[in-house]
């Protein structure tokens, strides 16, 4: 029998609120917002309450799927980012680098969103750079 | 350290030999402060030991003995913890018959942040703390103050500000109902923020509080919006007391009212005192 709560960051938008989650038995059981935490005070919005329900859903993804013959089949993280890696030279190859736009994330964490940007700047060599919010 | 949680820990130490945990407040590395079952097996984590803020314990309780309905537990409570724990009890949410109360009294401060009636506790055998009176709540009687009509303005000016976030059901450990009325599209729509008039969802909530609300004011904290809906839930509870002689957290025998059958002309309609 074991009972404990882990301090962590919400996954859903960027203003990071902060809460426990409840583990029991080595399970996530549910939310509990943290009091003493800096941005958020002890409060959540509702989707922040809810952020453990995804954990065990089994919709869930665990793996990136590549899309064979009209089919979404698993793949492995190496395979699904070498296909991507090539795909986009090949279109940056035959149609530019400002034929490609990245939409960056909320659910990222701020150092992600700029190595996000940066990747999409100095890598492919666009500024079409948006956020998943003005989507 | 603190001398209050000094004692504590020494009661628990006594305690947790004969118990399979202990239920209390753990802090974390980072300073952040979380309720935690304390075990003999990992004895070092008692240097971790807390005591504020509070947070709403009697659920952890619920949730452990969910899954581990023999155990034999030990847990700190506080008044409103105790109050939680007794009326959790009485609607077949926690067995108590293998629990150790260890009842931890509260500090002015502390129930002045709380505007508690009632800081101590009063089943809990082991105690650490000396108990102190309730105190006033500045609050509710600043709005017992106002006019028929400042109430209705001050609700809607309070109540225009809720997000809908649930956060003031999820955290009330009086909210445990399996169909919860406030996600029924009956009752209340999804989609719709600033709430429509009247506000259903608190009202609905306020109703269900009737006879069960322990006045911890977790869902006051909880609420990004600060609306502080414990002025309802404080005056309904004063017409409980007034209508049915019922009192959450006194006595672990007698029922609340709407657990009770009542006899026709037993009861006389007395109109609301508010
Ligand atoms: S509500 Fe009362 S009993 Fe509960 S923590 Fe606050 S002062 Fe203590
Ligand atoms: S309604 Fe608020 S004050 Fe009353 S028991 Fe629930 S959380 Fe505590
Ligand atoms: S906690 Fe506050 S904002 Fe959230 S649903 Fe309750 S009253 Fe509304």
């Amino acid at each position: 029998m074991e009972y404990k709560n882990v301090l962590t960051t919400c996954p859903f938008c960027g203003t990071g609120c902060g809460f426990f989650l409840q583990v029991l038995d080595g399970k996530i059981v549910g939310v509990l917002p943290d009091k003493k935490h800096p941005v958020s005070q002890g409060s959540l919005c509702v989707k922040g309450w809810n952020a453990h329900g995804f954990i065990y859903h089994e919709d869930r993804l665990k793996s990136p799927l590549i899309r064979r013959n009209g089919k979404l089949v698993e793949a492995s993280w190496d395979e699904a980012i070498e296909l991507v890696a090539t795909r986009l030279g090949e279109i940056k190859a035959k149609h530019g680098p400002d034929s490609i736009a990245l939409l960056a994330s909320a659910k990222a964490t701020n150092e992600e969103n700029y190595l996000f940007q940066k990747f999409g700047r100095a890598v492919i060599g666009t500024n079409n750079i948006d956020h998943c919010a003005r989507l | 350290m603190d001398q209050r949680l000094e004692a504590l820990l020494q009661t628990i130490q006594k305690v947790l030999p004969d118990v399979d945990g202990i239920i209390g407040l753990k802090v974390n590395a980072a300073g952040h402060i979380a309720p935690h079952l304390f075990r003999k097996e990992a004895p070092a984590e008692l240097d971790g030991l807390a005591i504020w803020p509070k947070y709403p314990t009697p659920d952890t309780l619920r949730l452990i003995q969910k899954a581990h309905p023999g155990a034999k537990l030990g847990m700190v409570v506080r008044g409103c913890e105790e109050r939680g724990v007794v009326e959790m009890f009485k609607h077949a949410q926690v067995d108590l018959s293998n629990i150790s109360l260890i009842g931890l009294q509260c500090t002015r401060e502390e129930a002045e942040f709380c505007r508690c009636a009632k800081p101590y506790t009063a089943h809990a055998k082991l105690t650490v703390g000396e108990p102190i009176e309730g105190v006033p709540d500045p609050v509710t009687e600043g709005f017992l103050a106002k006019t028929r009509e400042e109430r209705l303005e001050y609700w809607k000016e309070q109540l225009v500000r809720c997000i809908k976030c649930y956060g003031c059901r999820n955290v009330c450990p009086q909210c445990f109902c399996n169909v919860c009325a406030l996600e029924d599209e009956k009752w209340v729509g999804t989609g719709w923020l600033p709430m429509p008039l009247p506000p259903m969802y608190h009202l609905v909530r306020s109703m269900h509080m009737t006879a069960k609300c322990v006045a911890c004011r977790e869902c006051e904290e909880v609420c990004p919006a600060d609306i502080p809906m414990a002025i309802q839930y404080r005056l309904i509870a004063g017409d409980v007391k007034e209508m049915f002689g019922y009192e959450t957290g006194v006595s672990m025998d007698e029922k609340p009212p709407q657990l009770l059958v009542l006899a026709e002309g037993e009861f006389e309609r007395t109109g609301l005192p508010h």
